[in-house]
């Protein structure tokens, strides 16, 4: 799945969908605050992470990137209250396509990113990015 | 597709994007991407030079689309929209791309990652911006009253000053008294005193009729959006009232730093913090004396749970200069010298921050006679046990080094603000917390009341430490920013909302299900049955658009060609990997 460039040896490509109001003010942080996280991994915000189609999310794997991780509203979430249920609904149908098409569905990733979760957006990259390194060799 | 005529503009932010991306390097690599007509480079493309040279850009070359990559959209979003419609320019063809936030900031590690990620961030930018349409915002109109959550001197300040621009105002406060710590203070610099204030706010709120002042009261809950908020406030008697407002201001103050036990002797007779001393001189008017000994000698200990070290053993240090302690313990030292000259007085500081016109405190000090003594941080005073007094062992760092045993029958800790404990009103709120705990602004210069809840304002400490003046200057700060919105008495919201593509649904009723603003409802096409989007109700949060079996509904802004093609930007390979 090599796209050539130069940032292939920062390690795997993240597509990260965060949302307008809460987790991309969180990632956000992250770089206000000069925590560094690695450039292969972008962000592309929408409104809120239950408006996600699952065919965006194959889309992006079957593009080149090597995860998907959805930083969710979780509980501060100000578009529906069950949030987290509706945005584990479209995880769960895109992890069946995912599978469908002979992917890993490790390759997707969702975990609540509050607009202060500065490092825990940081830390969940990492073990993503070592997860998709185990999963990329396997 | 049809023609495009795109700009991208792209900021060096003075070199919080140039120092670790070359700018002209990401320009030279998306000039010539489809649709492109013009790429620019600007030092700072929020400053009027940059905009007027973006708006005769767009006149000049009939732009119909551009791209300002630059920093956060938290930031400037609004300002480069309103630039697009001074261009004439429909202000939903301008697309932000974050490369400072999201890029330069996150990567300055050296080398060309953050360039080549600059690139790709760009690109997606045009290729959303290539599929951008002209839309319209929808105007809803506004409640022209305000809540005010706090009764300290910032919201009372707040409440009169709002009633006197003519929005009526909910005031509402936990305790049973308002005035918050100012009313216990006494004295005040330059002049007058916290309760004399307090009163005289107090009274003028009261003779207010547009002003309705709810003591012994809470919010808990609020739902509806800018605009258009309804509160609900737990009052005194146990019931709940509902309040509709378009504006919300948090005027909830601060907490006093407090010592552990033992920290600096705290626990001990006559070892007392700031705040306490402050309250012992305001309730006290005869000589002064702690436990029935009279005060010779007073010994002050500054940034006590301040700019405490990141390695330090507590779980959350404050890493943060208090700002108003200086000046306070300065001034607390002036009232003791004017109410007994003979007293002896010495400040063991870090760094003495008395800015501004505070230094007057401090010459002040120095004349009637107190004393400075500079000591280090690794090395800082302790305090000894003595049958009588109170001994202060202190490194003067400017005295060579010099052990001073200072005897002090009161031994002042002085300590700044913390975060008030409010994790009820943080989740009812949902506003997000700094790292130092304190409420967290947009931007601390260019929107520092604003926060990412549109219409919820942060003033005075509940932002951060400040001095009373400091305070209700960005008290005032929130009534003009509340003013400004509820004033013209409608909002415009975003246009992002659901469309339905009548070919494609077949009324399944599911998008009516999933949406939880009754902003779904059935109508008939040309005989068919199809879902339909009622926009004023819309939030445009998209929770319709995943659960469609048809694909027939998607968020305008977000289509899924739009999302896909950014997709396909993201990735696409820096064609000539910059060296």
């Amino acid at each position: 799945m090599s796209l050539g460039g130069i940032t292939e040896s920062a390690g795997p490509r993240i597509l990260a969908f965060s949302t307008n109001n809460i987790s991309d003010p969180g990632i956000d942080l992250a770089g206000s605050s000069h925590m560094s996280y690695a450039p292969t991994v972008t962000v592309l915000p929408v409104p809120c992470s239950s408006g996600i189609k699952p065919i965006w999310i194959l889309h992006a794997l079957e593009a080149g990137f090597d995860g998907v991780f959805i930083a969710a509203d979780g509980t501060d979430c100000a578009y529906v209250q069950d949030c987290t249920d509706r945005t584990a609904k479209v995880v769960a149908r895109a992890q069946e396509l995912i599978r469908e098409k002979g992917l890993d569905p490790r390759r997707l990733k969702m975990a609540a990113i509050c607009s202060v979760c500065a490092e825990s957006f940081v830390s969940h990259i990492e073990k993503f990015q070592k997860l998709l390194n185990e999963v990329n060799a396997s | 597709m049809e023609d495009r005529r795109i700009g991208v503009f792209i900021c060096y932010c003075g070199g919080n994007i140039s120092d670790y991306v070359e700018v002209e390097k990401v320009r030279a690599a998306v000039e010539n991407e489809p649709g492109v007509v013009l790429a620019k480079t600007q030092m700072f493309a929020c400053s009027d030079a940059a905009q007027d040279e973006m708006i005769s850009d767009i006149k000049e070359k009939g732009l119909d689309g551009i791209v300002v990559a630059s920093c956060s959209p938290k930031l400037h979003l609004y300002t480069f929209r309103a630039m697009s419609l001074r261009a004439g320019l429909n202000p939903f063809r301008y697309t932000q791309s974050n490369i400072r936030e999201q890029c330069s900031w996150a990567h300055r590690d050296g080398g060309p990652f953050a360039t080549e990620k600059a690139i790709r961030i760009v690109r997606a930018g045009i290729a959303r911006a290539r599929l951008s349409e002209p839309l319209a915002t929808m105007r809803i109109e506004t409640t022209p009253k305000v809540l005010v959550l706090g009764a300290g001197v910032a919201g009372l300040m707040a409440s009169l000053t709002l009633a006197d621009i003519g929005l009526p105002v909910f005031l509402v406060e936990k305790e049973p008294e308002v005035g918050g710590w100012t009313c216990k203070w006494g004295g005040m610099f330059p002049q007058g005193n916290g309760s004399d204030l307090v009163e005289g706010l107090l009274k003028k709120v009261k003779q207010r009729e547009d002003i309705t002042l709810f003591t012994r009261a809470e919010i808990i809950e609020r739902t509806g959006s800018v605009g258009d908020f309804t509160a609900k406030i737990r009052v005194a008697d146990g019931s709940v009232v509902s309040l509709e407002v378009g504006a919300i201001i948090v005027a909830t103050g601060f907490d006093t730093y407090r010592p552990a036990e033992g920290e600096f002797g705290y626990g001990r007779e006559g070892v007392w913090t700031l705040p306490e001393v402050k309250e012992w001189l305001a309730g006290n008017e005869g000589p002064l004396a702690v436990d029935g000994r009279p005060v010779e000698s007073v010994a002050y200990i500054y940034c006590v749970g301040s700019r405490q070290p990141k390695d330090s053993e507590l779980e959350r240090p404050n890493l943060y200069c208090s700002r108003y302690c200086c000046s306070s313990a300065l001034h607390t030292a002036l009232q003791i010298h004017e109410r007994n000259p003979e007293v002896h007085q010495f400040h063991l500081y870090r760094d003495m921050r008395s800015y501004g016109k505070y230094e007057l405190l401090y010459e002040e000090a120095s004349r009637k006679g107190s004393m400075f003594f500079r000591f280090e941080n690794d090395a800082p005073p302790e305090i000894l046990a003595e049958s009588r007094r109170h001994i202060v062992r202190a490194k003067g760092q400017l005295e060579g080094d010099e052990v001073l045993d200072i005897p002090a029958d009161l031994v002042v800790l002085v300590t700044g603000m913390v975060p008030r404990q409010n994790d009820a009103l943080i989740n009812v709120l949902k506003l997000p917390v700094g790292t130092d705990g304190f409420f967290n602004e947009i931007h601390p210069k260019l929107r520092p009341v604003e926060t990412v809840m549109d219409g919820v304002f942060i003033v005075g400490a509940s932002q951060g430490p400040k001095t009373l003046a400091e305070s209700v200057a960005s008290s005032l700060a929130g009534v003009s920013k509340s003013a400004a919105l509820l004033k013209k008495g409608y909002v415009d919201l975003d246009p992002y909302i659901a469309m339905v593509n009548a070919e494609r649904c077949v009324w399944c009723g599911k998008c009516l299900e999933a949406c939880p603003y009754g902003a779904i409802e059935k109508s008939v096409l040309e005989g068919k049955e199809i879902a339909s989007v009622i926009p004023s109700l819309c939030k445009g949060g998209g929770a319709c658009v995943p659960v469609c079996p048809e694909d027939a509904i998607e968020l305008k802004g977000y289509t899924s060609e739009e999302i896909t093609a950014a997709i396909d930007a993201l990735i696409e390979q820096v064609a000539a990997p910059v060296p």
